[in-house]
């Protein structure tokens, strides 16, 4: 049996939204509804679906970045041995559970302040939560600087973010991240904004450094091939819900959900004598459906611990 | 045999900028055929977009085209006057610009920014005439006639996009270059706009330059391509042979570091280090820092030339390598 890092189960994130400046009719944008999913130990599990269908907003509920208005998340407890809710945190707990779960962010050209040095950005997680004295947050910053690959610190460290390309930047995030030794981080498209040849090395780098510290991801990106690269399990979300969670290769061998599907074939092939059939579904239908069928079942297994949402979508395949 | 409609010969461009020049287009010679699709690859800052710039004569102040010739339809583009450029901007060349989220006045309807166009081009025509022109125009490229009044903000990032296709082809251009006109779209949009200019191009018979850093696309959207590294071209020649068989180190490198979703998973190999400044003079092999498969038969300092290694295939190649 798995330990699971963390438990996710029916999660919501209503937003409501007034209707005009005047009326005082509230209605209900379902940005995240009713999601399930949990995260071994070590494992990651890419989260996956078009601009606006509430990635986003799940990781910052997870985060506790915004207050989740629905469901549970639980998160391992190593005090304790077992799972606890997030929500029963509170005073120190709470800062404990802020040091296991990290996130990086998608943009380092905006994520990173600008008038901070890279050992100031660095430092700073440290000094919040106020770990060791002066000399040990210097030696774990230069310790960690190595780990992402900039050698030899003492070169980086005095140096602004402007200073540094998009690649590097990206290092000084997952530094930033990695300091506070997170047993989970969550990625918000962390190499969209890479070039090609740097993306394939920041992703190693992720990959090695979930083995050697054990960490798990949520990686977030609408890139299939990227996720393929990173990830054990996929979830595809489509309009807020999991539409189909599988194994990586599973998902991408045999799909089922037609959003899915239409997602897969969506993906540019890199080879010119590939000729690729694009799955033509009609997203309107497909959320009508939805809506209609799928709202409170849970997700039906079909083998291989591959799952998908229950609504009818004879209707269109 | 279709003809020329575009031929680059030795472009030289540089930036003249306070700390010495920056030389971002260096000897880029290619030809782009009637109805052909050509595509530039390469990393940002390789000098792709530069190329599409100089193509236009759309750089910045700073940029001078030093020297080289650029050829529409046997007329010669370097020199211009500016009231020449004009005629032949959005007339022979339109270009797709790479964000279609900026390259909107955001206070004018989206229909009055193509008819300034239009009407620029061809003063004679009515106005009846010219709404006729953008209805048809939005219906080529999937998009509903009453979003000529509408606002920028009040359309998505697809919608947008479509529309400044519109706009590229309004003036019934001979060829049209689209600088990375889906980088900053998600894949189900970024394949419908890839379908929908791809229909255009073959309904409409026209020349394309494709821009785009993703090697995938390039694959599936162009006949021809070059691949670009620190300003030159490195290997250019058809889609599929170079795809089948890649020569040149950067080539190599930039495949085995694409990711796929089909056929099995593989390893992806990382291509180490960043592209050199081109603000120093780069004599010789500009890729050999960060070469892979550097050899005891590799002499980065000697001069380079592109050598034809199959039928139009060509390779940059060191003068020691070249036998």
């Amino acid at each position: 049996m798995k330990k699971n890092v963390i438990e996710v189960k029916n999660l919501e994130k209503y937003f409501e939204v007034s209707s005009g400046f005047f009326s005082r009719k509230k209605t209900t944008v379902k940005a995240v509804d009713d999601i399930t999913f949990e995260i071994p130990f070590g494992e990651s599990l890419g989260l996956v679906g078009q601009s606006g269908c509430g990635k986003t907003t799940t990781a910052r509920a997870l985060c506790l970045l915004d207050p989740k208005t629905g469901g549970e998340v639980n998160f391992y407890n190593n005090d304790v041995s077992s799972m606890q809710s997030i929500d029963e945190l509170e005073g120190e707990e709470l800062k404990k559970f802020r040091r296991n779960i990290q996130m990086i962010f998608q943009d380092p050209y905006e994520s990173l302040n600008p008038r901070w040095t890279i050992k100031d950005i660095i430092l700073e997680p440290l000094n919040i939560h106020n770990i060791g004295d002066l000399d040990e947050r210097e030696e774990a910053v230069s310790e960690i600087l190595q780990t992402v690959g900039l050698t030899p610190p003492e070169n980086y460290m005095p140096r602004y973010p402007h200073e540094l390309s998009g690649g590097q930047r990206q290092r000084v995030s997952i530094a930033r991240t990695l300091i506070m030794k997170p047993k989970f981080v969550v990625c918000d498209e962390p190499t969209s904004m890479l070039d090609v040849s740097i993306r394939i090395s920041i992703m190693d780098l992720m990959l090695n450094l979930a083995k050697d510290l054990e960490v798990s991801y949520l990686y977030i990106t609408h890139d299939l091939a990227v996720a393929r690269y990173m990830c054990n399990r996929i979830a595809v979300m489509f309009n807020g819900k999991i539409v189909e969670i599988a194994e990586t290769e599973e998902l991408l061998s045999n799909p089922v959900h037609p959003y899915t599907k239409r997602l897969i074939s969506s993906i540019p092939v890199p080879d010119p004598s590939y000729d690729r059939k694009v799955y033509d579904v009609n997203f309107d239908e497909l959320d009508s459906l939805i809506e209609k069928h799928g709202s409170d079942k849970p997700m039906i297994d079909i083998g291989n611990e591959h799952f998908i949402a229950t609504h009818d979508v004879k209707g269109l395949i | 045999m279709s003809k020329d409609v575009l031929v680059v010969k030795d472009l030289n461009m540089h930036y003249e900028t306070l700390s010495g020049d920056v030389s971002a287009v260096k000897n880029v010679s290619f030809t782009v055929k009637e109805g052909e699709s050509f595509g530039l690859v390469g990393e940002s800052g390789c000098g792709k977009t530069s190329v599409a710039m100089s193509l236009l004569q759309l750089q910045a102040d700073n940029a001078k085209i030093s020297s080289g010739s650029i050829k529409l339809d046997g007329l010669e583009m370097v020199g211009m006057s500016e009231s020449e450029l004009r005629e032949v901007r959005w007339d022979g060349i339109s270009i797709v610009f790479q964000g279609a989220m900026n390259a909107w006045n955001p206070v004018i309807k989206v229909g009055e920014q193509i008819r300034e166009a239009i009407r620029e081009h061809y003063p004679d025509n009515t106005k009846v005439e010219n709404t006729e022109k953008i209805a048809s125009l939005f219906k080529m490229v999937g998009l509903d006639s009453s979003i000529m009044d509408r606002f920028p903000h009040e359309l998505s990032g697809g919608m947008k996009q479509r529309a400044v296709i519109a706009l590229a082809l309004s003036c019934d251009p001979k060829l049209v270059i689209a600088d990375e006109p889906t980088t900053a779209l998600d894949v189900v949009i970024q394949d419908q706009i890839l379908k929908e200019i791809k229909k255009v191009q073959e309904l409409l018979g026209l020349s394309l330059i494709y821009i785009s850093h993703d090697i995938a696309v390039i694959a599936e959207m162009t006949d021809k391509m070059a691949v670009m590294y620190a300003g030159s071209i490195v290997e250019k020649g058809p889609t599929s042979e170079i795809f089948a068989n890649p020569q040149h180190s950067y080539t190599q490198s930039l495949l085995a570091s694409t990711p796929s979703v089909v056929g099995d998973k593989v390893k992806l190999n990382s291509l180490e280090g960043e592209p050199p400044s081109l603000i120093n003079q780069i004599d010789g092999c500009s890729f050999a820092p960060r070469c892979p498969n550097r050899t005891t038969t590799c002499h980065p300092e000697l001069d380079m030339e592109l050598v034809e290694v199959g039928p139009e295939h060509f390779v940059d190649i060191c003068s020691a390598n070249r036998n």
